[in-house]
């Protein structure tokens, strides 16, 4: 078990930028799994289509593929991604800067592929609100966005909070592939680093890890069980 | 009662005899070449040879050394040395089992009994001394670097200083590790994949300037395009392959090393690699010392 202090700098460092991407991914996927969501429930039936279209596609597809696309299918659009080398953002998350696309196709595949999931959470919350609450709203005269801010979200968040949380903690493991997709030394990836390469024991190392995504993981899961105590007594 | 006992002891005797006699002859009609080799008692060779079986580790991953395709057979220059070891033994060829030996699991394979020996790309280190024996080495390869063809900008490790070119390895593998010496950035220049296809790929579609690993390796995807690649300099290190057997099995390993050299000597040694690797272009060269530490 030596090798988890002899190396913790390797563990640390590939904790670290785990965590970026997965903080990083987690943002953009709540964000742009809302936009779907509002997509998925507004009355536009294209808009809504559109919604559909796009959870059915990204959440029935296996992740490595998705992943695939983004770090040998934009290339080949000719695109590096460059929109998000964002001014400030960059310098607190270096690999977001770097000449080296690789960091950003990673963050584009997870974010459009947890953001599905996002969205389903979050009708799922919504469709837990009785359908009398927004018909009363309706005939109150509010617009479907107003309908949404005051009276369907607020209800609806106490029921999305837990399936939501799931969804980031699904997506915190999921990053570990992005060390098979050109992004260098993740956490997951320097188990990789130093059996293969270094020579470790495998077991050893494998529980090192394995740590490293706890710490990240069980901490939000008992967050995420306070949150719900909270709103029960609130209810 | 004494003229009884030497009676039923000789017709015992007498029995054996013709037994073993009928032994002989079936193992000549079957050509099986398990009876005509002895050796000594205890060792290595004798319980495999007694057994008419051996269980082999390789990779089933690698071109050209250890590939397992449609045949179900691996195939490669690993698999005929280790072939030519197991004839050798008296073992034949289907009898022989093979085990997938990935990289991480080399050692443990070795150290717990579940293969006799591995075959598998298997660099003779130090630090690995400690828990296998090594026989051989058997080939010595190198790492390299792959860039396009009409790329001149770089000509080896040391193009890599200044920071600004990116390059292409497998995650986990030792090369990887290798060339990080050499960069200046690590995050902004050295891209890992799971296999080198998508390397290859990256290089191709220009987003990385070079691939390394070993020159194996790179000189296979030179042959199926020569147009597009090439070698930039010589090899920059030095992967003696050996074979590992278990450790302080001293007997086994002096055994294979005498195989290995009468390979060498007859040209088997030449002919197996002629048939595998070789046929990616790549020159065998001069035998490597067999190390007997």
């Amino acid at each position: 078990m030596s090798v988890l202090i002899d190396k913790f700098d390797v563990f640390a460092s590939g904790f670290w930028l785990t965590l970026q991407i997965c903080f990083l991914a987690a943002i953009g996927a709540l964000i742009l799994g809302s936009v779907v969501a509002v997509l998925r429930i507004s009355p536009v039936p294209p808009l809504r289509a559109l919604g559909t279209v796009y959870v059915n596609t990204f959440r029935n597809l296996p992740l490595t593929i998705v992943f695939f696309f983004a770090a040998f299918g934009l290339p080949a659009l000719g695109t590096n991604a460059d929109f998000l080398r964002i001014p400030g953002l960059d310098i607190v998350f270096s690999r977001l800067g770097t000449d080296l696309p690789y960091f950003r196709f990673a963050l584009i595949a997870l974010v459009l592929y947890t953001a599905a999931f996002v969205c389903e959470a979050l009708r799922s919350g919504v469709n837990a609100v009785p359908a009398g609450q927004a018909e009363a709203a309706r005939s109150l005269g509010l617009t479907f966005i107003q309908n949404l801010r005051h009276v369907v979200l607020p209800q609806s968040w106490t029921a999305s909070i837990v399936p939501l949380g799931s969804v980031i903690i699904a997506m915190i493991k999921n990053s570990a592939l992005i060390g098979f997709f050109g992004v260098i030394g993740d956490l997951s990836q320097t188990a990789d680093q130093l059996t293969s390469a270094g020579g470790e024991p495998f077991i050893p190392v494998a529980i090192g890890i394995s740590i490293g995504y706890l710490i990240m993981t069980v901490p939000l899961g008992a967050f995420l069980d306070r949150v719900e105590r909270r709103q029960a007594v609130a209810r | 009662m004494r003229t009884k006992r030497a009676a039923v002891l000789a017709a015992v005797a007498a029995l054996a005899l013709g037994l073993t006699a009928c032994g002989d002859d079936a193992g000549e009609e079957t050509g099986s070449g398990g009876s005509d080799k002895s050796f000594a008692a205890g060792s290595t060779m004798e319980r495999l040879n007694e057994a008419q079986a051996i269980t082999i580790g390789t990779k089933f991953d690698q071109p050209g050394f250890g590939l397992k395709g449609l045949s179900g057979q691996p195939e490669g220059f690993d698999v005929e040395i280790a072939k030519i070891i197991a004839a050798e033994l008296g073992v034949p060829e289907d009898k022989i089992e093979w085990v997938e030996t990935p990289s991480k699991v080399r050692e443990d394979k070795i150290a717990d009994g579940s293969v006799d020996m591995i075959v598998a790309t298997y660099t003779i280190k130090d630090e690995r001394k400690e828990r296998v024996s090594f026989a051989g080495p058997y080939y010595e390869a190198g790492q390299n670097i792959m860039v396009k063809k009409d790329d001149t900008s770089i000509t080896g490790p040391e193009s890599f200083q200044d920071g600004t070119k990116k390059i292409c390895s497998a995650t986990g593998s030792t090369p990887i590790e290798e060339i990080k010496k050499y960069l200046k950035d690590v995050p902004s220049q050295l891209v890992p994949f799971d296999t080198y296809d998508k390397c290859r790929d990256a290089l191709q579609s220009g987003q990385v300037d070079a691939v390394t690993t070993d020159n194996v390796i790179l000189l296979g995807y030179i042959a199926d395009d020569e147009d597009a690649f090439k070698l930039a300099g010589e090899n920059f290190t030095k992967e003696p392959y050996g074979i590992g057997v278990k450790k302080e099995d001293t007997e086994f390993r002096d055994f294979i090393n005498d195989i290995l050299e009468k390979a060498y000597a007859d040209g088997s040694w030449q002919q197996a690699w002629d048939d595998t690797a070789g046929t990616f272009g790549a020159e065998l060269g001069t035998p490597p010392t067999i190390d007997r530490y």
